[in-house]
């Protein structure tokens, strides 16, 4: 097959909408165009009937039954609706009582709509925990179990890693927050859709995910609810008209959400041969640049990780310049959110590899159109760069005459 | 962010990579000048060699090394270029703003310039103390802001 430049692997970060989505969707935009809130008028009703569909689509998916769905505008939205919608529910103490207010526990790696609501719930009054993750990136039922209090009232962890691919212990967190009747929400942003997924099975309260990272449309995502053994309530985030049994107000993105619940329905249908093709294929590309260069490493767990994510750190050169010299190959040198600025990745560094190695790491994240030709000219473009870098790099001119990097002293800006 | 022109040329085709010789050799040459600046940590290192003509005083040929960004090794690349056949004095003249003007470089980039006369700064220096030449303050000045 023919190679076109330049090439996507920034699967992580978004994915391009699959044509059968956007053909289910067209119609919704200038035929059922109704409010499906309007009850009254053959209008509206087809377009709830789209909406119920896609409800049905996004719980089949999860395992869920669909009136534990709620429409959000993506998973940032889920994750403030589910953390600070449980917080402020099942609090200890209520707000300007000096008391704390409840205990809630994450982890240091969690994407910042998770470690933001939680700051911000902090200043409010109530106390959390954030997880120092292993080496690998995996958390572990005993690593929460280890910092439960007795007023802890809310657990989030994520279930899969959007930097490192790393996958956690949710079914069995899941099941030790049951077993302490504590509210347990997983931002499964990056692995709805991917690996899968039932809510009972895995124990889940709460779940949050995104339209686009499944090859729907971007500004849609939903969050599950648990209704019942137990049911969990939460206080409603935006006030309004109602929608989504209150738990959202808002007229319905019935657009995106005819699409998220197509993304859904095709993910379900073809995950598990998907899943063996990214993986083969994440092995390849993983195997031809360690086979290719000396001083890599693959970032996380070797064996608990998505099939289609991988964040592999060369020494002795710097990302940035990495991507520079690979311009026909969209990657990524941290979280899209956050590789606008010049830190190097807070994930890596919580993982504890060293600032010097997180500023040499990049992520390649592979797709449902991502070819074997694709991986293969990857690998012999980034094995040629960093040849080429390092024989600009002074860090491995030392390395190769024999000083200890750690020992000279740096000027630190 | 798209880089310039100028900038991608010398990060495509950097002029004066190289060393005069092992860090132990550098140690010894008297008419060699070494600047090592930056840290691994901080994602960006230059090495910025320059070799001096000891009976004219100007320096006869430069070399770099650089571990960081596109605009790090552009930067460190253009110093070596400005370098060759001035004196020490008039390398000491260069400032970060020019460099920053030459390359176009983005605000976000503009410590990648400070790194660069800082590293022309530290090899002048090293060059004067192999040759018991006094350093003046000035020389060590820092463009930081």
């Amino acid at each position: 097959m023919a190679l076109t430049l330049p090439i996507y692997l920034d699967h992580a970060a978004t994915t391009p909408c699959d044509p059968r989505v956007v053909e289910a969707m067209l119609p919704y935009f200038t035929k059922v165009y109704g409010n499906p809130g309007s009850r009254n008028h053959r209008f509206g009703w087809e377009a709830e009937d789209g909406v119920d569909r896609a409800r049905q689509q996004v719980a089949a998916l999860l395992g869920a039954n669909e009136k534990e769905i709620v429409f959000t505008s993506g998973a940032t939205e889920s994750n403030n609706l589910a953390i600070k919608g449980a917080a402020e529910m099942y609090e200890k103490a209520s707000a300007g009582s000096g008391q704390c207010r409840g205990h809630i526990i994450t982890c240091k790696i969690e994407h910042k709509a998770v470690l933001d609501p939680c700051k911000r719930l902090q200043k409010e009054g109530f106390e959390v925990t954030y997880l120092d993750p292993p080496r690998d990136g995996v958390i572990t039922r005993a690593m929460v179990e280890a910092v439960l209090r007795p007023d802890t009232i809310l657990v989030s962890l994520m279930w899969a890693n959007n930097e490192i691919g790393t996958v956690s212990e949710i079914r069995e967190i899941g099941a030790l927050c049951h077993e302490r009747e504590i509210v347990f929400h997983t931002d499964a942003t990056q692995w709805a859709g991917k690996m899968p997924t039932n809510v009972e099975r895995d124990n889940i309260d709460l779940l949050s995910m995104s339209g686009h990272k499944i090859y729907g449309p971007k500004g849609v995502g939903a969050l599950y609810v648990r209704r019942r053994k137990p049911r969990v309530r939460l206080v409603a985030q935006v006030d309004g008209g109602g929608q989504e049994r209150g738990f959202r107000s808002g007229t319905l993105n019935v657009t995106g959400i005819v699409g998220l619940g197509k993304a859904c329905e095709i993910a379900m249908a073809e995950m598990d041969h998907e899943g063996e093709r990214l993986l083969r294929l994440r092995k390849r590309l993983e195997q031809g640049i360690a086979g290719g260069l000396d001083h890599v490493q693959i970032n996380g767990h070797a064996d608990k990780r998505l099939p289609h994510i991988t964040n592999i750190s060369f020494g002795f050169v710097e990302g940035e310049s990495l991507m520079m010299a690979c311009k026909d190959i969209a990657m990524s040198s941290g979280s899209a959110c956050t590789s606008a600025s010049l830190e190097p990745s807070y994930v890596l560094k919580g993982l504890g590899i060293g600032d010097d190695l997180a500023h040499s790491s990049l992520r390649f994240s592979l797709g449902r159109w991502t070819t074997e030709a694709e991986v293969d000219y990857t690998v012999s473009k980034v094995v040629e760069s960093v040849n080429r870098l390092r024989g600009l790099s002074p860090l491995y001119d030392m390395f190769k005459e024999g000083i200890d990097l750690t020992k000279i002293e740096w000027a630190h800006h | 962010m798209a880089y310039g022109p100028k900038i991608i040329d010398h990060y495509e085709n950097p002029r004066n990579v190289g060393s005069f010789g092992t860090q132990q050799e550098i140690k010894q040459r008297t008419d060699v000048g070494v600047g090592l600046v930056g840290a691994p940590e901080c994602g960006d290192v230059m090495q910025l060699q320059i070799k001096v003509d000891q009976a004219t005083g100007k320096i006869q040929d430069a070399k770099f090394k650089c571990f960081g960004c596109g605009s790090a090794i552009a930067s460190s690349s253009l110093a070596t270029e400005w370098l060759k056949g001035k004196t020490l004095d008039e390398g000491l003249a260069i400032k970060n703003t020019e460099i920053v003007q030459e390359l176009s470089l983005p605000p976000v980039k503009i410590h990648c310039s400070v790194l660069a006369e800082d590293a022309i700064k530290a090899a002048i220096a090293d060059y004067k103390t192999k040759n018991g030449i006094p350093v003046d303050d000035h020389d060590h000045e820092h463009a930081h802001h």
